[in-house]
């Protein structure tokens, strides 16, 4: 039982950081249309970034993560400008493509500028646990754990209920009635792509003392939180917080308790299965569709 | 220029709508069936990896380019045929009967993932055959007993009418050519015909092509099962080629190049698949040319503009450290899909239609003819 409860906790830990990443691919689906497979390389480009300014230049803790994360969300905004907005209404498949290639590019730039070791960032909860009888938890997972709660209900609250975000709503869900409205549609999306690319910082710099930083750590992570947010049904915010979890769950449960092997694939067996029952995923809208 | 009038619905869909292409493709032909006599084996080889890269394409154009359905999986049809050919060559099963039975089983393989996509749109689709490629290439790991595991599999120099064919040989180039040949040739004729004109349908307009009587679903499953076989049969040259087999060859990574084969080569056209398969395997000869000339010539032009010659020796060895950098084909391989997504939306071959109709229309040539409409995006969601 308590090894359950120990394997349910960690896969809740695990599953948190894969829905924090989700939630950035989540956000500029939602204000876009775009499905952003570069969100996973923004992420660990984020952690380096909070790397030099924490590990190189030495600076507080807090004051590199808040420098990473202003650094990263104007990134966002130059990678918005630069790759997306030319293309912004073409089919969403060239759209994908060009944000692979930007991740394949800020992978090769990032081993290059530094280097292809594991990169750790000292952090406030590196050390200590936390023992609930004979539960033990780990700080670092905890701050994930917390850090996606709170993400989560800003996003959540910022999206439903600032004038803002109604604006990102109203321009993804027609662009061009959106201009008649008034809406600044390109300033719009040029916000949420920082927003985006701050909260995969927040992803970033949480992750370091867990995972490590390297080059590849976007498209191994990206991977797995690409599913959670489809599981949670693309779009929706929440969704992509249990949708997360849910994988995170699932993989640590199947490295616990089947056989070698299942671990990996666990959570794409899960994933094909919901997709069969709901092509929608979990949360996601069932629109009857219009010629 | 020349004006074809058609008088009826057979002119309409000749493979040759005119006597030129016959002129013209015979004569690409012939520089084809001479060519190992010509180039170097290090060329041929290339050539080679040309031909089923291009075969690989032309199958996922049919379900991508015609039918409309995106596939990050196509790596995982090219392992289940690569696996079978090397699995059934432990029986000495001749040639001819595991290449049919690998392009049989991929097929059947491809039906099967198509059921469940059926319901799948977009994004989902993606996602989906990205699932499947990572579920097949656990159970090459895995299944020890028939694929032998991360180990991989050696297989043999193939037997083809009682001679052995080396891999590096011309023969096998004239298979590969072979298979190429009659793959096109299938799927132009395939495309011509209802089957073919249901795919187009379909990825125009689903709901259309469902009102027009289509039974979507049917061909849908046709399409991915049609792709998934030709993949299948590249598998097998792509086995013999390489002669050993192992299941971390047949990642996303690759199913990614075979998608960019098709975008670079341009989506709505054959043609598309087979200049977009030239330029992703000619792309590391070039790169590697680069790497060793670049720095000198960079280095004799500094010279010639009037930097000194210690100068000069300093620029050539920066260029050439940042040449020699790892990483750096990634972010060429990066800046060459951006590059083709924002400004060459219909890839080479479209670029090739633009040079064409250049000539064509000398002095009248617009280049608003091919400029992209601006579109809004609206929710697909709604669609």
């Amino acid at each position: 039982m308590l090894d359950f409860v120990q394997q349910l906790v960690s896969g809740i830990a695990l599953g948190c950081v894969y829905g924090l990443i989700a939630l950035g691919f989540v956000l500029v689906y939602k204000a876009t249309e775009v499905v952003n497979f570069a969100q996973g390389d923004l992420m660990m480009l984020g952690g380096f970034f909070a790397f030099t300014f924490i590990g190189m230049l030495g600076l507080n803790y807090w004051v590199g993560f808040a420098g990473a994360v202003i650094c990263m969300a104007l990134f966002g905004m130059l990678a918005e400008r630069v790759v997306v907005r030319p293309i912004l209404g073409y089919p969403q498949f060239s759209i994908i493509m060009a944000t692979i290639g930007l991740g394949y590019f800020l992978r090769s730039v990032a081993g290059m500028i530094w280097g292809t070791d594991d990169f750790k960032i000292e952090t406030p909860f590196s050390q200590g646990v936390l023992r609930i009888g004979s539960l033990v938890l780990a700080y670092d997972k905890l701050s994930v754990i917390a850090a996606t709660i709170i993400l989560c209900a800003l996003l959540y609250l910022f999206f439903n209920r600032t004038t803002l975000g109604t604006a990102m709503r109203a321009s993804s869900e027609n662009m061009l009635a959106a201009y008649y409205m008034g809406i600044p549609v390109k300033r719009v999306v040029s916000i949420v792509w920082a927003i985006s690319a701050a909260v995969a910082t927040c992803a970033g710099v949480l992750l370091a003392p867990i995972t490590f930083i390297h080059s590849n750590v976007g498209l191994v992570l990206g991977l797995k939180a690409f599913p959670a947010a489809v599981l949670g049904g693309f779009g929706s915010i929440p969704g992509a917080v249990v949708g997360g979890v849910l994988i995170g769950v699932i993989e640590s449960m199947a490295g616990f308790y089947l056989p070698q092997g299942w671990k990996d694939v666990a959570p794409y067996i899960v994933l094909l299965a919901v997709l069969l029952l709901k092509p929608e995923g979990l949360f996601g809208l069932h629109v009857r569709k219009k010629v | 220029m020349r004006f074809l009038f058609k008088t009826d619905y057979e002119d309409d869909i000749r493979l040759f709508p005119h006597s030129g292409y016959v002129y013209s493709y015979g004569l690409l032909l012939a520089v084809l069936l001479i060519a190992p006599y010509v180039l170097s084996s290090y060329l041929m080889s290339q050539l080679v990896f040309v031909c089923i890269y291009a075969t690989v394409g032309v199958g996922l154009m049919i379900l991508t380019g015609f039918t409309g359905q995106a596939s990050l999986g196509h790596a995982a049809f090219l392992a289940i045929g690569a696996y079978t050919a090397a699995y059934l060559q432990q029986f000495n099963v001749p040639f001819p009967v595991y290449f049919l039975a690998a392009g049989l089983l991929t097929g059947v393989v491809g039906a099967l993932v198509g059921f469940p996509a059926l319901r799948l749109q977009g994004i989902y689709l993606v996602i989906a055959t990205i699932s499947f490629a990572f579920i097949v290439e656990e159970i090459m790991a895995r299944w020890e007993s028939v694929t032998n595991g991360n180990e991989g599999m050696r297989v043999k120099a193939m037997q083809l009418l009682g001679t052995t064919v080396s891999r590096d040989g011309p023969t096998f180039y004239y298979l590969c050519l072979a298979v190429l040949v009659l793959t096109i040739v299938g799927t132009l004729n395939l495309l011509r015909s209802p089957t073919g004109r249901a795919f187009v349908a379909i990825r125009d307009s689903e709901t259309a092509a469902r009102s027009m009587g289509i039974n979507v679903a049917l061909y849908k499953v046709k399409s991915f099962a049609i792709s998934a076989g030709i993949t299948g049969f590249a598998g097998v040259l792509f086995a013999h080629k390489l002669s050993f087999i192992s299941p971390e060859m047949f990642t996303l990574q690759l199913s990614i190049e075979f998608i960019i084969v098709i975008l670079i080569g341009g989506t709505f056209s054959l043609h598309g698949a087979v200049l977009g398969a030239i330029f992703l395997v000619m792309i590391d000869p070039f790169l590697t040319y680069l790497k060793d000339d670049m720095p000198g010539v960079i280095a004799g032009a500094a010279a010639t503009l009037g930097a000194g010659t210690e100068r000069a020796g300093h620029i050539q060895d920066a260029v050439a450290a940042f040449a020699s950098a790892n990483g750096l084909k990634g972010a060429i391989y990066g800046v060459i899909i951006v590059v083709f997504v924002l400004f060459e939306p219909l890839g080479l071959y479209g670029r090739w239609l633009k040079i064409k109709l250049f000539f064509q229309l000398f002095p009248l040539y617009k280049r608003a003819t091919f400029k992209r409409q601006k579109i809004y995006v609206k929710s697909e969601r709604n669609r």
